[in-house]
Protein backbone atom coordinates (compact mmCIF):
# COMPACT_ATOMS: atom_id res chain seq x y z
CA UNK A 1 0.00 0.00 0.00
CA UNK A 2 3.05 2.39 1.16
CA UNK A 3 4.40 2.06 -2.65
CA UNK A 4 0.95 2.95 -4.33
CA UNK A 5 0.98 6.35 -2.01
CA UNK A 6 4.48 6.92 -3.42
CA UNK A 7 3.31 6.31 -6.63
CA UNK A 8 -0.09 8.95 -6.26
CA UNK A 9 2.75 11.71 -4.41
CA UNK A 10 5.05 11.30 -7.30
CA UNK A 11 2.53 11.89 -10.15
CA UNK A 12 1.54 14.84 -8.61
CA UNK A 13 4.92 15.93 -7.84
CA UNK A 14 5.53 15.61 -11.59
CA UNK A 15 2.93 17.29 -12.95
CA UNK A 16 3.89 19.97 -10.24
CA UNK A 17 7.55 20.06 -12.36
CA UNK A 18 5.89 20.59 -15.41
CA UNK A 19 3.69 23.61 -14.46
CA UNK A 20 6.46 25.38 -12.89
CA UNK A 21 8.54 24.82 -15.69
CA UNK A 22 5.74 26.44 -17.95
CA UNK A 23 5.56 29.26 -15.25
CA UNK A 24 9.14 30.10 -15.09
CA UNK A 25 9.55 29.68 -19.40
CA UNK A 26 6.55 32.01 -20.31
CA UNK A 27 6.93 32.63 -22.80
CA UNK A 28 4.16 35.34 -22.77
CA UNK A 29 2.45 36.61 -19.15
CA UNK A 30 -0.62 34.62 -19.91
CA UNK A 31 0.64 31.36 -20.30
CA UNK A 32 2.43 32.19 -16.81
CA UNK A 33 -1.41 32.85 -15.21
CA UNK A 34 -2.77 29.45 -16.66
CA UNK A 35 0.44 27.70 -15.14
CA UNK A 36 -0.24 29.69 -12.18
CA UNK A 37 -3.83 28.18 -11.92
CA UNK A 38 -2.53 24.95 -12.85
CA UNK A 39 -0.05 24.92 -9.74
CA UNK A 40 -2.79 26.34 -7.70
CA UNK A 41 -5.24 22.95 -8.52
CA UNK A 42 -2.18 20.92 -8.16
CA UNK A 43 -1.36 21.80 -4.45
CA UNK A 44 -5.14 21.27 -3.75
CA UNK A 45 -4.62 17.55 -5.06
CA UNK A 46 -1.65 17.25 -2.70
CA UNK A 47 -3.38 18.69 0.37
CA UNK A 48 -6.04 16.47 -0.21
CA UNK A 49 -4.18 13.15 -0.58
CA UNK A 50 -2.55 14.07 2.34
CA UNK A 51 -5.55 14.43 4.00
CA UNK A 52 -6.36 11.33 3.20
CA UNK A 53 -3.21 9.37 4.03
CA UNK A 54 -2.56 10.96 7.43
CA UNK A 55 -6.78 11.27 8.46
CA UNK A 56 -6.50 14.53 8.83
CA UNK A 57 -10.45 15.51 7.59
CA UNK A 58 -9.72 19.29 8.45
CA UNK A 59 -7.59 20.11 5.82
CA UNK A 60 -10.37 19.23 3.10
CA UNK A 61 -10.96 22.98 4.30
CA UNK A 62 -7.80 24.23 2.71
CA UNK A 63 -9.09 23.00 -0.53
CA UNK A 64 -12.19 24.69 0.00
CA UNK A 65 -10.11 28.27 0.49
CA UNK A 66 -7.72 27.73 -2.10
CA UNK A 67 -10.27 27.15 -4.85
CA UNK A 68 -12.15 30.56 -4.07
CA UNK A 69 -8.82 32.12 -3.58
CA UNK A 70 -7.17 30.43 -7.29
CA UNK A 71 -11.18 31.96 -8.97
CA UNK A 72 -10.58 35.11 -7.79
CA UNK A 73 -6.80 35.91 -8.63
CA UNK A 74 -7.07 34.46 -11.82
CA UNK A 75 -9.83 36.43 -12.86
CA UNK A 76 -7.96 39.54 -11.12
CA UNK A 77 -4.81 38.93 -13.40
CA UNK A 78 -7.31 38.84 -16.56
CA UNK A 79 -9.18 41.76 -15.56
CA UNK A 80 -5.35 43.10 -15.37
CA UNK A 81 -4.89 41.93 -19.04
CA UNK A 82 -7.53 43.09 -20.87
CA UNK A 83 -7.05 46.52 -19.32
CA UNK A 84 -3.25 47.00 -19.69
CA UNK A 85 -3.74 47.41 -23.35
CA UNK B 1 -12.90 -3.98 -1.47
CA UNK B 2 -13.33 -0.19 -0.32
CA UNK B 3 -9.34 0.36 -0.12
CA UNK B 4 -9.19 -1.16 -3.66
CA UNK B 5 -11.67 1.53 -4.98
CA UNK B 6 -10.45 4.44 -3.03
CA UNK B 7 -6.61 3.67 -4.65
CA UNK B 8 -7.77 3.22 -8.14
CA UNK B 9 -9.54 6.79 -8.16
CA UNK B 10 -6.59 7.84 -6.27
CA UNK B 11 -4.12 6.54 -8.85
CA UNK B 12 -6.85 8.05 -11.78
CA UNK B 13 -6.63 11.48 -10.72
CA UNK B 14 -2.73 11.42 -10.01
CA UNK B 15 -2.26 10.07 -13.37
CA UNK B 16 -4.78 12.68 -14.93
CA UNK B 17 -3.26 15.52 -13.14
CA UNK B 18 0.18 14.38 -13.86
CA UNK B 19 -1.44 14.33 -17.73
CA UNK B 20 -2.30 18.14 -17.14
CA UNK B 21 1.10 19.19 -15.91
CA UNK B 22 2.93 17.23 -19.26
CA UNK B 23 -0.11 19.09 -21.64
CA UNK B 24 1.33 22.29 -19.78
CA UNK B 25 4.65 21.77 -20.81
CA UNK B 26 4.45 20.35 -24.48
CA UNK B 27 1.97 21.86 -25.72
CA UNK B 28 2.50 24.78 -28.51
CA UNK B 29 0.33 27.01 -27.98
CA UNK B 30 -1.65 29.03 -24.76
CA UNK B 31 -5.26 27.87 -26.43
CA UNK B 32 -4.15 24.60 -26.66
CA UNK B 33 -2.37 24.20 -22.88
CA UNK B 34 -5.64 25.94 -21.62
CA UNK B 35 -7.50 23.00 -23.31
CA UNK B 36 -5.39 20.44 -21.62
CA UNK B 37 -4.73 21.96 -18.46
CA UNK B 38 -9.04 22.87 -17.33
CA UNK B 39 -10.05 19.16 -18.55
CA UNK B 40 -7.47 17.49 -16.88
CA UNK B 41 -6.90 19.23 -13.94
CA UNK B 42 -10.46 19.43 -13.51
CA UNK B 43 -11.41 16.26 -13.70
CA UNK B 44 -8.22 14.77 -11.34
CA UNK B 45 -9.01 16.83 -8.78
CA UNK B 46 -12.38 15.91 -8.60
CA UNK B 47 -11.57 11.97 -8.99
CA UNK B 48 -9.39 12.97 -6.00
CA UNK B 49 -12.02 14.36 -4.13
CA UNK B 50 -14.29 11.64 -4.68
CA UNK B 51 -11.44 9.12 -3.17
CA UNK B 52 -11.50 11.50 -0.30
CA UNK B 53 -15.09 11.19 0.12
CA UNK B 54 -15.07 7.53 0.01
CA UNK B 55 -12.42 7.31 2.79
CA UNK B 56 -13.84 9.77 5.47
CA UNK B 57 -17.06 8.34 4.98
CA UNK B 58 -18.92 11.04 7.06
CA UNK B 59 -21.77 13.34 6.57
CA UNK B 60 -19.58 16.86 6.45
CA UNK B 61 -17.21 15.53 4.21
CA UNK B 62 -19.25 14.32 1.64
CA UNK B 63 -21.23 17.84 1.57
CA UNK B 64 -17.75 19.59 1.69
CA UNK B 65 -16.56 17.39 -1.53
CA UNK B 66 -19.86 17.85 -3.35
CA UNK B 67 -19.33 21.97 -2.72
CA UNK B 68 -16.03 21.84 -3.88
CA UNK B 69 -16.15 19.95 -6.84
CA UNK B 70 -20.05 21.81 -7.70
CA UNK B 71 -17.88 24.97 -7.29
CA UNK B 72 -14.63 23.90 -9.75
CA UNK B 73 -16.85 22.46 -12.12
CA UNK B 74 -18.33 25.92 -12.02
CA UNK B 75 -15.69 28.07 -11.96
CA UNK B 76 -12.87 26.61 -13.81
CA UNK B 77 -14.82 26.75 -17.61
CA UNK B 78 -14.76 30.55 -16.63
CA UNK B 79 -11.52 30.86 -15.83
CA UNK B 80 -9.92 29.49 -18.84
CA UNK B 81 -12.36 31.66 -20.66
CA UNK B 82 -11.44 34.91 -19.13
CA UNK B 83 -8.09 34.15 -19.49
CA UNK B 84 -8.17 33.06 -23.29
CA UNK B 85 -10.19 36.17 -23.91
CA UNK B 86 -7.63 38.59 -22.33
CA UNK B 87 -5.09 36.40 -24.44
CA UNK B 88 -6.34 36.80 -27.54
CA UNK B 89 -6.67 40.38 -26.63
CA UNK B 90 -3.34 40.68 -25.76
CA UNK B 91 -2.15 39.67 -28.61
CA UNK B 92 -0.80 36.16 -28.01
CA UNK B 93 0.54 34.48 -31.24
CA UNK B 94 -1.69 31.43 -32.22
CA UNK B 95 0.42 28.32 -32.97
CA UNK B 96 1.36 28.22 -36.66
CA UNK B 97 -0.77 24.46 -37.38
CA UNK B 98 -3.94 26.57 -36.57
CA UNK B 99 -5.87 26.45 -40.01
CA UNK B 100 -8.85 29.07 -38.85
CA UNK B 101 -9.45 32.14 -36.60
CA UNK B 102 -12.86 32.89 -36.32
CA UNK B 103 -12.64 35.73 -34.12
CA UNK B 104 -10.08 37.36 -36.36
CA UNK B 105 -11.21 40.95 -38.15
CA UNK B 106 -14.18 40.48 -35.55
CA UNK B 107 -13.50 42.88 -32.69
CA UNK B 108 -13.31 46.16 -32.14
CA UNK B 109 -10.26 47.93 -30.70
CA UNK B 110 -12.47 50.72 -28.26
CA UNK B 111 -14.53 48.68 -26.49
CA UNK B 112 -13.71 45.32 -27.49
CA UNK B 113 -17.26 44.39 -28.89
CA UNK B 114 -17.62 41.48 -31.06
CA UNK B 115 -19.57 42.75 -34.32
CA UNK B 116 -19.86 41.24 -38.07
CA UNK B 117 -16.88 42.57 -39.68
CA UNK B 118 -19.26 44.64 -42.07
CA UNK B 119 -20.78 47.00 -39.41
CA UNK B 120 -16.58 47.76 -37.60
CA UNK B 121 -14.67 50.67 -39.97
CA UNK B 122 -11.56 49.37 -41.33
CA UNK B 123 -9.20 51.54 -38.84
CA UNK B 124 -11.05 50.46 -35.72
CA UNK B 125 -10.64 46.47 -35.98
CA UNK B 126 -8.40 44.89 -33.61
CA UNK B 127 -5.28 43.38 -35.19
CA UNK B 128 -5.14 40.59 -32.15
CA UNK B 129 -1.20 39.80 -33.50
CA UNK B 130 1.41 41.82 -32.66
CA UNK B 131 4.46 41.62 -31.04
CA UNK B 132 5.27 39.79 -27.63
CA UNK B 133 4.85 41.80 -24.07
CA UNK B 134 8.26 44.55 -23.44
CA UNK B 135 8.58 42.87 -20.47
CA UNK B 136 8.54 38.93 -21.29
CA UNK B 137 11.16 37.30 -23.51
CA UNK B 138 11.54 36.55 -26.96
CA UNK B 139 8.91 34.08 -27.79
CA UNK B 140 10.22 30.45 -28.33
Amino acid sequence: MDILWNIILLFIALGYVGAFIRLLRGPYLPDRVVALDLISVIAMGFIVVYAVRFNQVNFLDVAIILTLITFLGTVAFAYYLERRI
Amino acid sequence: MREILIMTLMLLGAGLIFLAGVGILRMPDIFLRMSATSKAGTLGIGLILSAAALHFNEFGVYTRVIAIIFFILLTAPIAAHIIGRAAYFDGVPLWEGTIQDDLKKHYRITDHALLYSGEIPPEEILVPQKEADDFSEEPE
